[in-house]
């Protein structure tokens, strides 16, 4: 290859190419960026939606810090991260380790991933559509009840109660969320050499010592973005709480992005709304920066 | 190693201790089908209740079996809410946002990942946070911007929001892909004429092929399943999407549970048909979202 045409072939791919980002970046401004500029200027007014905003600088940020319900949906969202990272990982380790380790390998493949897919069909459903199923199931009259009495027990009023029904979105939650790691940790079990597990074995580890040593270090990576990817969604969550509860009863099932859109669309103080949604990103870009951060200074370490 | 390893393999075969651990199995085997079952049995009371009848549910409450199988709350279902339309408007929403979304993605990494423009990294962070960011923080300015255009109340808003914040996703992970793009081929390219365009699409989109429909599926069902902004921007029966028609009726009173299950039954149905022929692709996509 004459000198020449290597040059130009090499100094091709850095000019040019803004073009492409054209569309992209008209798209995002008017979709993204703009908006997002605007929420953080309303947070910083009074405004019903009708008229013009009335600027009152961080009355709304300082009215959040002494607002209960606030603080009961920040609350609420520790319970989310409960229901939708914290269980379904651990479980999720240990139920993909054990598909993977013992269905898949004393009963092949495709008991495997049949239980797999079976955990994960919960996960393809519209979560509203989830919602509105279980919102059903937990009614008074309705199939949970029905089999409390069967054996003999009362029938309560799951999600009307503020004692159980926080726990129920949780129990709804978890049941949303199963299938997702067990779906990842699988996959990333196919990368790891079987013969680590295979030379543990024969050397007598126990199942939990294999589980330990081996398949939680070889996956670690997945463990970070499981963990991510459901912190982030379990801050935003919305539909469940929207279709079970509508955030009631008494605030008790409550969560920043429903108390964000109840101040948006229904109490018409779209100031104090977008305070909390501004609020509610913050944690969000903090939390994915902090778990980001910790990950790189894991991989470097080993 | 390996010599070693099959020897102890064959000796660890023939142990006798083996054998329990082959009764232990099934004790595996019954606990994780038992709890795969438990994740089963709301689809199965649901299914059970869809086919009842008003007066059969009304006599033996949720857990019997149906006297008889009736459709009557899978029509009663259909014909309210006019579901072929809101099946239409799904389709029309998630597929446009699926191509477009997959377009506007490939476009973005095209000029970051091969590209390599200047200040890349700061721009796939930019798309980065976008994808991070709550739907409440951008809800009500893009709600009162459609009002202003006149795009409130049609499926054209939400396929443009959703283009974008897919294609946010989207570009990130391509970005990646397209990171480590071999050379050779481009510089081939390059040898034989081909310009920027017909680089992109003569070599570049054949041989990314697999994760680009990987991200169409992926766009596809996300929009579908989307609730929030089509919540906001959606108020009209016309220009419903499926998960909405079941939510907009769930406070009518005059739904009874019958209607209820079936309503559900025919909202879950088509992404579980959507699940079980893309099985493997989406399971592909989710791994192949993992790893990047």
């Amino acid at each position: 290859m004459p000198s020449s045409t290597l040059s130009r072939v090499q100094a091709r791919p850095s000019r040019g190419y803004w073009w492409y980002l054209l569309p992209g970046a008209i798209a995002f401004t008017v979709v993204v960026a703009v908006p997002f500029a605007a929420n953080i200027y309303l947070s910083l007014t009074k405004w019903s939606g009708i008229g013009d905003p009335r600027f009152v600088g961080l009355d709304n940020y300082t009215r959040l810090l002494h607002d209960e319900v606030f603080w009961t949906s920040f609350r609420n969202t520790a319970a989310m991260v409960i229901a939708m990272v914290v269980v379904p990982t651990l479980a999720g380790l240990v139920l993909a380790a054990t598909l993977f380790d013992v269905i898949g390998r004393r009963f092949g493949p495709k008991a495997a991933s049949f239980l797999r897919a079976t955990f994960y069909l919960p996960q393809v459903l519209p979560v509203v559509v989830a919602g509105i199923l279980w919102g059903w199931l937990l009614r008074p009259d309705g199939a949970v009840n029905a089999f409390a009495e069967a054996i003999g027990l009362g029938a309560h009023d799951w999600l009307g109660d503020p004692g159980t029904a926080l726990p129920m979105v949780m129990l709804v939650m978890i049941w949303v969320q199963i299938g997702y790691p067990v779906v990842i940790f699988m996959a990333a079990l196919q990368r790891v050499d079987p013969d680590l597990y295979e030379a543990a074995e024969i050397d007598g580890a126990s199942w939990w010592h294999r589980f330990t040593a081996i398949t939680l270090p070889q996956i670690r990576p997945e463990t970070f973005v499981v963990t991510l990817t459901c912190t982030i969604a379990a801050l935003k969550v919305f539909g469940p709480v929207w279709a079970l509860t509508r955030g009631g009863p008494n605030n008790a099932t409550t969560v920043p992005s429903y108390f964000a859109y109840n101040a948006f669309f229904n109490k018409l103080q779209v100031g104090y709304g977008a305070a909390v949604a501004t609020a509610l990103t913050l944690l969000i870009v903090a939390i994915s920066i902090g778990f980001l951060k910790a990950q790189g200074r894991v991989e470097e370490a080993s | 190693m390996s010599t070693l390893t099959l020897g102890r393999t064959r000796a660890a075969r023939r142990d006798p201790d083996r054998y329990k651990q082959g009764a232990a199995r099934w004790v595996v085997l019954v606990l994780v089908a038992f709890t795969a079952a438990l994740v089963l049995v709301p689809f199965a009371v649901m299914l059970m209740n869809a086919f009842k009848s008003p007066a059969d549910y009304s006599g033996n409450g949720p857990l019997s079996w149906p006297e008889s199988f009736q459709l009557d709350g899978l029509r009663t279902y259909w014909q309210q809410v006019r579901f072929e339309g809101k099946l239409l408007n799904s389709i029309v929403i998630s597929g446009a946002v699926a191509v477009l979304g997959v377009v506007l993605s490939l476009l973005n990494a095209y000029a970051l990942g091969i590209g390599r423009v200047r200040g890349r990294l700061w721009i796939v962070a930019a798309f980065l946070l976008a994808n991070m960011i709550p739907q409440e923080a951008l809800v009500y300015p893009l709600y009162a911007m459609a009002k202003a255009t006149g795009l409130y109340n049609s499926r054209l808003s939400v396929i443009i929001i959703f283009t974008v914040i897919q294609s946010a996703f989207g570009t990130y992970l391509l970005a990646s892909v397209l990171g480590t793009f071999p050379k050779a081929l481009l510089e081939a390219a390059a040898l034989d004429g081909a310009g920027r365009w017909t680089t992109l699409w003569r070599v570049v989109v054949p041989t990314v092929r697999p994760t680009l429909s990987v991200l169409l599926i992926f766009f596809f069902i996300w929009t579908w399943n989307e609730f929030f902004i089509p919540l906001v921007m959606l108020v009209d029966n016309s220009t419903q999407t499926v998960p909405l028609a079941l939510a907009s009726l769930q406070g009518d009173r005059l739904m009874d549970a019958t209607t209820t299950n079936a309503g559900a039954l025919i909202s879950l149905l088509p992404t579980v048909v959507f699940f079980l022929i893309f099985q493997r692709t989406l399971t592909r996509g989710v791994t192949v979202g993992a790893v990047k």
